[in-house]
């Protein structure tokens, strides 16, 4: 076994164990920081796969501002314990573990059972060369230019959209 | 690959509403009473925008690195969103300063929705129609509940944001699996290799999800259940360009991701869900509709049933079809834009003056409103000489050519029981006296956005068959 | 070089460089407590060994003593795991921050920084923006409304200002065109500091330092008078120590990120033209990086006994509407530069 066998390991297992544990804790805080855990995981899954500003990506924007503001919002609200809503509702129960084995079969048929295109195949080689950052950069500012130039346009939008809905002089 | 200077010059629609979003920002920022020259300059930047969209219709070509098509079909949707939204800015002047919204922001959104709306019908990439329809949900969700003192308002939003996130999740699942199973994002590659992808289970789930989302954006009926509420809570105003603009930049992504489907006359895989959404959005909407006295209420259940007739279209598959389908959203944009500018005229301060008992006798207060209120009120119920005749008739031709005569009847069935309830509001408004006091207000821009809508309706309806032949000329699958 | 040898030599880099920082972070305390003193007309502690030279350690043996209280109705697990959080993301930076030239010691060539990565700037951003959960989970966990208090503000005061500390950051890794840290002392030669190219840059970076380490006047996650000791009110004992090294850690990678980025590193300017040998050119540029953090440390201190607190609504005026638009005016100053002489 190599060593990177071993890593990929180590790291699903905190990934999947980290993500029953938020799922399963009652209080709304440890289960955001057992997200953050998870999201630590996915980061160094990321980086065995040579992607490496995606890694840094998901730690900087996920873990270091998503996740604070949600905690933020978690702390100032200070719900203690969250009222379990499938104790209220079993019917729903039922309904999320149906989309949770869906899912998951789906998952198992697209990695096991189904064929890839060549195309998809010389894809992913060319992603796996591709993952630096400066290469990124690259195809962001040229093939890409528009889709990027759209998702600023996007966040103009989005920022004007949370200014006004939060106006102080609201006559 | 870097891109040339023509390249730069073809984009120039989404160049200039670009930096109208940015000039926007700037005259809200440093001028202090910026609503009124905003809005202006919001119908001038639409106007522009629509002129020179169209003067590119014929050579329409794709752009960036196969990201977006620019002339030709998209010229046209173009053409509906930036005048569409021009009506809407006029009727909105005066009004939102009675429903308490009187923001410069409100302009800035507007615009920004309506440049997702053309990123939308141009797309040539899945990345693409995520970014456009993104970039107009979110104004829309913010529209929608800009008078955050309105619980209706609020009310509004909070559903829309979290049934149309719910359907933006369907749709990204949607692409991912389109992305798994071909590869790419690029939508020519996959149009060229459609035949072999549509026997991939994969990709055929991929696609299902995408079109139940989009549905969710069409408002078709077992994904309407956001539409009543929303449109009742939002502003009139918005409430028209949310059901023209919202409703043909989505009807516009359909038509892309199935041209292939049109254009090999491939198997039409999807033929059983759409007649099955028409047939119950086209009787849900007619029906339910019946039972309202709220105007805006029965606006959004004919709303619904709308949707149906033009998945009829869809349903049917052919260039026809296409053609009308497109003919008939640009006709449906511009009556239900006039009927709510009527509506947004008449309409009192907090949401009163809504019910239809505040027609009756309207002809002996306002002639003008109530004479363009029955030419739009004739169009949406699709009275033969009016645009909304044609468009309906097109797409129902579309259908018996394929062979899908059924549909096509219980289309024309469920278009008899809608005339009922748009009549009923003519009856009232000149066969009724007068029961509820109120004086309307003058509204100078508010009456210019119904008539344009009120001219643009009749010109579609006296000169259909040049328009559809420059539809269909267009068509480029 | 076997595997074996990097192994050890990287396991040498990070031993000399945990003892550094325990070293420094134990003595920069007692030189804020000297240099106050100093500027306040006091003597400070002179009295542990010559001129109060041992005072660290007996600060330590103190605090080692103390009796370790967890308050009844905090969240134990997060209470424990707070403090090392903060110390772990303090120490770890320092990974990437270059103290010299590439020298050969006993014929291995060695480069003086213990991990040359590819996105070494960005790794140190994403651990800055990890630091905030130490003391995020510290006031929450608690179970006091003055701890929380303190570590809601800290969330909210971090996050505002890496923004502008990121997009000042963004302007030097232009001028590089690398995110290595490397790379950017190495692009930094003669007297092309990025504090003289890009000085808008360099005072927002600097001010947005100091709100990063929470150091006065932007210290309001612990501002005594309001919030008795802020986050760590409810800790004592080894846990209080880690926070009180972390805080003082952070201050030193904030000076080291500052003399990297901004102040070229360990260069000193034309040293090589003077002809000296490597051996004592390169001693001098290990010398001149840790002249430099010290004399940064030394303005951290000043800064600290001279300057009012800010208000709290002050603060994120600052931040939001200050430093972020000189940060973005930074960046395109620094692209109309690049343009002008490339």
């Amino acid at each position: 076994m190599n060593l990177e066998i071993i890593l990929f390991i180590v790291l699903a297992l905190v990934a999947v164990v980290s993500s029953v544990a938020m799922i399963t804790r009652p209080h709304p805080v440890i289960s955001a920081v057992f997200l953050i855990l998870n999201f630590f995981a996915l980061s160094g899954l990321y980086l065995l796969l040579n992607a490496q500003f995606i890694a840094v990506v998901q730690v900087i924007v996920y873990a270091g501002a998503i996740m604070v503001l949600f905690l933020f919002v978690l702390m100032l609200l200070n719900t203690n314990k969250e009222d379990n809503i499938f104790k209220q509702n079993k019917a729903l129960k039922i309904f999320a573990i149906a989309i949770a084995v869906l899912i998951f079969a789906q998952v198992a048929f697209l990695i096991f059972f189904s064929s890839p295109s060549d195309a998809l195949n010389s894809q992913v080689a060319e992603s796996v060369q591709s993952g630096t950052i400066q290469q990124i950069g690259t195809k962001l500012y040229t093939d890409y230019i528009l889709p990027f130039e759209a998702a600023g346009f996007l966040l103009l939008a989005a920022t004007i959209g949370a200014l006004v809905l939060s106006k102080k002089k609201f006559e | 690959m870097p891109q040339s200077n023509t390249e730069y010059l073809q984009i120039l629609p989404f160049i200039l509403m670009g930096s109208g979003i940015v000039i926007s920002v700037i005259i809200e920022m440093f001028y202090k009473k910026s609503e009124p020259v905003l809005g202006w300059f919001s119908v001038l930047l639409f106007i522009t925008v629509g002129f020179v969209s169209l003067a590119s219709i014929n050579d329409s070509a794709v752009l960036f690195n196969n990201m977006i098509e620019v002339g030709g079909k998209p010229a046209i949707f173009n053409f509906i969103f930036t005048f569409g939204a021009a009506v809407m800015i006029l009727s909105s002047m005066n009004y939102i300063s009675k429903y308490g919204i009187y923001f410069g922001e409100f302009f800035i959104i507007v615009q920004s929705s309506v440049l997702g709306m053309m990123i939308m019908a141009g797309a040539k990439d899945l990345f693409m129609i995520f970014m456009g329809l993104e970039l107009m949900s979110i104004c829309f969700y913010v529209l929608a509940g800009l008078n955050r003192k309105k619980i209706q308002a609020n009310e509004a939003s909070m559903k829309y944001f979290l049934l149309g996130a719910f359907a933006t999740g369907f749709i990204v699942y949607g692409i991912a699996l389109m992305y798994g199973s071909s590869g790419t994002t690029s939508l020519p590659y996959i149009f060229e290799n459609f035949s072999s992808l549509i026997s991939n289970v994969l990709f055929v789930t991929g696609l299902g999800l995408f079109l139940i989302g989009f549905s969710f954006k069409i408002a078709a009926f077992p994904f309407h259940m956001w539409v009543p509420d929303v449109y009742q809570g939002s502003a009139t105003t918005i409430t028209g360009l949310m059901s023209t603009g919202g409703k043909t930049a989505a009807f516009s992504v359909l038509i892309i991701m199935l041209s292939a489907v049109f254009a090999n006359n491939a198997a039409n895989t999807f033929e059983p869900y759409f007649a099955g959404i028409s047939v119950l959005s086209m009787l849900f909407g007619s029906i339910v509709a019946i039972a309202q006295d709220n105007l805006k209420r029965m606006l959004a259940y004919s709303s619904i049933a709308h949707a149906g007739y033009m998945v009829i279209g869809l349903a049917a598959g052919n260039q026809d079809s296409v053609a009308g389908i497109i003919f008939y959203l640009a006709a449906y944009t511009f009556m239900n834009l006039g009927a709510f500018g009527v509506l947004s005229i008449i309409e009192g301060k907090d949401d009163t003056l809504l019910d239809i008992n505040s027609y009756a006798g309207l002809n002996s207060k306002s002639p003008i409103l109530a004479a363009f209120m029955a030419l739009f009120m004739f169009a949406l119920a699709g009275i033969p000489p009016m645009a909304g005749f044609f468009g309906k008739y097109y797409v129902f031709i579309a259908a018996i050519k394929s062979d899908l005569t059924w549909l096509a009847i219980i289309g024309v069935l469920s278009s008899v029981i809608s005339v009922y309830f748009y009549l009923r509001v003519v009856v009232y408004m000149y066969f009724k006296e007068s029961t509820v006091n109120f004086s309307i207000e003058k509204n100078n821009t508010g009456l210019l956005a119904v008539v344009i809508s009120g001219i643009l309706i009749l010109v579609f309806g006296i000169i259909p068959d040049t328009l559809l032949n420059v539809i269909i000329s267009v068509l480029n699958f | 070089m076997s595997i074996l040898e990097i192994i050890i030599i990287t396991f040498v880099k990070i031993l000399f460089i945990i003892t550094a920082m325990l070293l420094t972070v134990s003595y920069s305390v007692y030189f804020e407590r000297r240099i106050s003193a100093w500027i306040q007309t006091r003597l400070g502690p002179n009295r542990v060994g010559w001129e109060g030279i041992l005072q660290p350690f007996a600060d330590v043996f103190k605090l080692l003593l103390k009796e370790d209280i967890v308050p009844e109705k905090s969240n134990k697990p997060l209470h424990t795991l707070a403090p090392f959080i903060a110390l772990f993301v303090a120490f770890s930076t320092y990974a990437v921050i270059p103290m010299g030239p590439e020298v050969t010691i006993f014929g291995y060539k060695v480069n003086l920084v213990v991990a040359d990565v590819n996105i070494g700037i960005l790794y140190v951003l994403a651990l800055t923006s990890l630091g905030v959960y130490g003391i995020t989970f510290a006031g929450w966990s608690s179970g006091s409304k003055y701890s929380l208090l303190g570590g809601v503000r800290a969330s909210a005061q971090m996050i505002s200002y890496e923004v502008s500390m990121g997009f000042s950051i963004a302007g030097v890794v232009m001028m590089a065109s690398s995110l290595s840290p490397v790379a950017i002392v190495n692009s930094q030669y003669g007297w092309m500091w990025n504090a003289i190219v890009q000085p808008i840059g360099f005072i927002t970076f600097v001010i947005s330092a100091f709100a990063e380490t929470n150091r006065l006047p932007f210290d309001l996650p612990e501002a005594e008078p309001e919030l008795v000791g802020g986050y760590h009110t409810e800790y004592s004992s080894m846990k209080f120590a880690s926070f009180f090294l972390a805080e003082y850690a952070n201050m030193i990678i904030a000076s080291a990120m500052i003399v990297t980025l901004y102040l070229g590193g360990w260069q000193v300017p034309y040293i090589d033209k003077l002809g000296l040998g490597e051996t004592l050119t390169t001693l001098i540029q290990v010398g001149a990086f840790f002249a430099k953090i010290g004399a940064l440390i030394f303005f951290f201190i000043w800064v600290r006994w001279s300057i009012p607190r800010f208000r709290y609504d002050q603060l994120m005026n600052i931040g939001w509407k200050v430093m972020f638009p000189l940060s973005l005016l930074n960046v395109v100053w620094v692209a109309v530069v690049l343009m002008i002489f490339n």
